[in-house]
């Protein structure tokens, strides 16, 4: 099993962190028992600490620790369950414990491995000390360390004996008669092997250090001092204060720009910058490596594959890329289902694979990188792969598809049907999976999250599962639409596209079924909602205004929003509901808008349902969701964005290269050379007219005064790309109709049914010339 | 015993209801409020208190009594309710006021209705009475799902 090095590392130092607080904890529940304070609270306390160092370091193969440990937990197991009481000398040699596992965990974190010290001794006196009968063991050592007998002036006098020999100190692992007497803690801190000391201030000393532990070694760079745990909810609360900064921020921009004083300017640039910073490092607080839930997996996998008699190579790649925490946990349960799955029944037998012509062992592997601002999780076996006839057939025997309809369905849309309710492959139930129970478990909480998960496999080759999460669940890109005075924010993962008709269009646009609302898209038919009506707002729309329609995915499937205004996009931040509002489906959670006004975030999911438009028949969703699935899952499906350029003409750049999209005042705007750049979160960020290198733009020389900027990434470096519009965000099957000559576009592409050419962004920075990455540079 | 306790108090239709002043965080005049389409008619909507979201209730609402005229702006009494925290719109703040525990007693029988099962019950000040609200019991929104009733949709696309 292929443990990553800087996993390993990951979990070495959680370890150490966790070790060391309990360490700490424990001594303290020590002196409580000791003192007489501690009732059962106090020895689950002790066991606790005791047995979750044993279960870590196991984990990690840390055998040395782990069975000190062990030995240790015996003990502590007897005393918990009240079979023996707790004695002077027991405390004794549990400090000892404590002392010779904290100095196994220090040496695991200067040298990278436990060390050598031997702990014999120590554990037979922690094996003695389990017979309920035993009054006295090793009266030297016992006493030499009974810290808490009463008088303590015999503390002190025995444990000078008990200070080793200058010669021992130096080579502890050497000598294990001696280390016997010595406290491990003795051994090797720099305490004690600092023999210049006067033998009576020394054994003093060494007694402070095991009662407070307060002389603990001075490990330079300790992992346990250059981090603490800090309250999730203070996090929380840290953010909501930088998201009301950020208001006041932007307010004092908004002021300082209609002035003309120079210095509330300048202040008020700066203070843009602080807070932006600020911003992102708060965020950052919340984000955790996904290592953090893939630990357990290289475990989960080899157990399953022994019991299942399967020989699996599991490689995890991408352990350092980062989440929210919140999504971490939420993915924790979805991820073991679908890793269990593909172990259960994606990879074969050996000698199933053996027949069929591939290598004894299967491989499984998980990746996990960022795609696109979002996360994408790939969970790829070499094993059987869908066999779609099977399930297709068992599709049909549950009654989830007709026989006439399985008859009709493409090898890909078969895929789908995993994620249906109640089904299930398997052939016999083991008690790993094939229960029913699972696909579509996994992805109700996938989507919960606001991600996807798209399954593509190959009969006899494998199957690969695709989970795409978003980065946070606090921050994400929404669109405002509005209904009357109401704003609304809708997540941008559910958005689809933009339609919008001109009145006199929608007359004859939107169709009646039945009184349904339908709109023809491209030929199918698209289910509408008024969001007045969903929500119930009562609104006299203008029927001369024009009709915004929405549209978007909700399970799969698309329908429209009719909405009254579509106003902007916009970061927001994603605040839950209080509980006299959580039986609302529609709203996913609230948000605060630039103005301080509240906005509500429709749940595209609950607004769907409500709405009648997705709890049709489950087959048809079914199947629309697995077109919908496998078209997404297309590689040349990309997300793109659609600007106007000059007067009339549509260009499209990916989406995925875009940082984001902003306007400029133009009065911002300053000149490096011949080169217009604007001052952008404390770079220069040079900014190219598109329509100076394409032809067909009109190169006009003024700047219009709100200049929409299109941040383009590239080489680590950014460009404004300038356009006149920023239009539309078009999640679109790109299909490059025609490969141009012209110079600055690399083809087309029929977007919404328009013709729109598709910027060479490359092509037009080299046309800017070298220029403009300098002037990144200089920055 | 001689046991006192300190109320903040409020006025709402002419009664006189008081609340333990550790439960309040803080009160705030007329706030920009955002309206929480199909929410249960005591839900005034949502305010932005320091970038936390708070719900706003409707007291007068969710004790039955008639709702406050349109011309006059309610206040807001934030307390917090287990990890969040809720604004609860009265028509004026009072003082707050030191009661002396024997001067409580529970509700008489004959209050009846929501009222009855909003409050503690009442301290006997020198010529007025002090309701206790049950905050608890307050904060919950009684049949959640209930929409708000057309009268007052229409009430409110007329204002």
């Amino acid at each position: 099993m292929g443990m990553n090095e800087d996993l390993q590392k990951q979990l070495i130092n959680d370890l150490l962190i966790e070790s060391f607080e309990g360490l700490d904890r424990f001594d303290q529940y020590l002196l409580d028992l000791e003192k007489g304070d501690g009732g059962t609270e106090t020895l689950n306390g002790i066991f606790r600490v005791i047995h979750t160092i044993k279960g870590t370091s196991g984990c990690i193969a840390l055998t040395r620790i782990e069975k000190l440990a062990h030995v240790g937990e015996n003990l502590l197991s007897l005393l918990r369950d009240g079979k023996i009481t707790v004695k002077p000398m027991m405390i004794t040699a549990l400090l000892r414990l404590s002392d010779g596992l904290r100095d196994m965990l220090r040496t695991l974190e200067r040298d990278g491995n436990e060390g050598s010290t031997d702990y014999t001794e120590l554990k037979d006196l922690l094996t003695k000390l389990q017979d309920p009968d035993v009054v006295f063991v090793d009266e030297t050592r016992g006493s030499s360390w009974g810290l808490f007998d009463d008088d303590e002036e015999i503390v002190a006098t025995p444990s000078v004996e008990d200070v080793p020999e200058p010669e021992t100190i130096a080579r502890p692992a050497l000598t294990p008669t001696t280390a016997e007497d010595a406290p491990p803690l003795a051994t090797i801190t720099p305490i004690t092997s600092a023999p210049s000391a006067s033998p009576a201030a020394e054994p003093a000393e060494t007694v402070a250090a095991v009662a407070t532990d307060a002389a603990r070694a001075p490990a330079r760079g300790s992992v346990a001092d250059s981090a603490i745990r800090v309250d999730v909810g203070q996090l929380d609360r840290l953010m909501n204060l930088v998201g009301e900064l950020v208001l006041a921020r932007n307010q004092i921009v908004q002021h300082s720009s209609d002035r003309t004083s120079d210095g509330l300017a300048k202040a008020s640039q700066r203070l843009n910058i602080i807070t932006t910073e600020l911003q992102e490092s708060v965020m950052k607080t919340r984000m955790q490596p996904i290592g953090n839930v893939w630990s357990k997996f290289p475990r989960i996998v080899r157990d399953l594959a022994s019991e299942l008699g399967k020989d699996i190579h599991f490689v995890m790649e991408g352990n350092e890329t980062e989440l929210d925490r919140t999504i971490i946990e939420a993915i924790k349960d979805p991820l073991t289902h679908i890793v269990r799955n593909s172990v259960d029944h994606g990879i074969e037998t050996p000698d199933a694979r053996k027949q069929s012509g591939k290598s004894a062992h299967g491989s499984l592997l998980m990746r996990a990188f960022h795609e696109g601002g979002q996360v994408i999780i790939e969970i790829v076996d070499d094993g059987r792969g869908i066999q779609v006839d099977k399930v297709v057939k068992k599709a049909v025997e549950r009654g989830v598809l007709t026989a006439d309809r399985a008859s009709r369905l493409s090898p890909r849309d078969a895929f789908g049907l995993i994620f249906a309710p109640g089904f299930s492959t398997a052939e016999k139930v083991t008690n790993v999976s094939g229960r029913g129970v699972g696909m579509d478990v996994v992805k109700t909480n996938i989507e919960k999250i606001g991600g996807s998960v798209d399954v593509n496999s190959e009969s006899g080759r494998g199957t690969t599962i695709r989970i795409k999460i978003p980065l946070t669940l606090a921050i994400i890109p929404a669109l405002i639409v509005s209904s009357g005075p109401e704003r609304f924010a809708i997540p941008q993962v559910s958005l689809l596209e933009l339609v919008r008709l001109e009145a006199e269009q929608a007359r004859t646009a939107i169709e009646l079924i039945c009184d349904a609302p339908v709109y023809r898209l491209r030929g199918e038919l698209l289910p509408l909602v008024y969001l007045n009506r969903a929500l119930e707002v009562k609104a006299r729309p203008d029927p001369q205004a024009p009709v915004n329609i929405v549209v978007l995915q909700a399970d799969g499937r698309p329908f429209g929003l009719v909405v009254e205004r579509v106003s902007d996009t916009a970061e927001i931040v994603v605040k839950p509901l209080g509980k006299q509002l959580k039986n609302l489906s529609h709203f996913a959670g609230a948000t605060i808008m630039g103005d301080g006004q509240v906005a509500l975030i429709l749940d595209v999911l609950g607004l769907a349902q409500a709405s009648g438009v997705i709890s049709e028949v489950r087959e048809q969703t079914l199947m629309d969701q697995t077109d919908a699935k496998t078209t997404a899952a297309a590689d040349d499906r990309r997300t793109l964005v659609v600007l106007r350029v000059g007067e009339k003409r549509r260009v499209a750049v990916p989406l995925s290269s875009v940082a984001r999209l902003e306007e400029i005042q133009s009065k911002d705007i300053e000149h490096a050379g011949t080169r217009a750049v604007v001052q952008y979160r404390g770079q220069l960020l040079p900014l190219l007219r598109i329509e100076d290198y394409i032809a067909g733009g009109s190169a006009v020389s003024e700047w219009p005064e709100l200049v929409r900027v299109v941040v383009y990434n590239y080489e680590g470096r950014s460009v404004g790309l300038v356009a006149n519009q920023i239009e539309d965000i078009v999640d679109e099957r790109i299909s490059v109709e025609r490969t141009s000559g012209e110079a600055g576009i690399s083809g087309s592409v029929v977007l919404q049914g328009r013709v729109t050419d598709v910027l060479d962004v490359n092509a037009i920075l080299s046309m800017a010339g070298p220029d403009v990455a300098e002037t990144a540079l200089a920055a | 015993m001689n046991d006192s306790r300190q109320y903040c108090t409020f006025h709402l239709d002419g009664l006189f209801f008081g609340i333990e002043v550790f439960q309040i965080q803080e009160v705030l005049l007329g706030q920009q409020m955002t309206r929480v389409p199909l929410a249960a008619s005591t839900v005034s909507g949502l305010i932005n208190l320091r970038g936390q979201i708070v719900t706003a209730l409707d007291l007068r609402r969710r004790l039955g009594l008639a709702p406050l005229p349109e011309d006059r702006e309610p206040m807001n009494v934030v307390v917090r309710d287990e990890d969040s925290l809720v604004s609860l719109l009265v028509d004026e703040i009072g003082d707050v006021v030191n009661v002396d525990e024997s001067t409580f007693e529970a509700p008489p029988e004959n209050v009846k209705g929501v009222a009855r099962e909003l409050t503690t019950g009442v301290y006997k000040l020198d010529g007025r009475l002090l309701l206790i609200l049950d905050l608890a019991k307050a904060l919950q929104t009684p049949g959640a799902n209930a929409r708000r009733s057309p009268e007052h949709e229409e009430a409110r696309a007329a204002a």
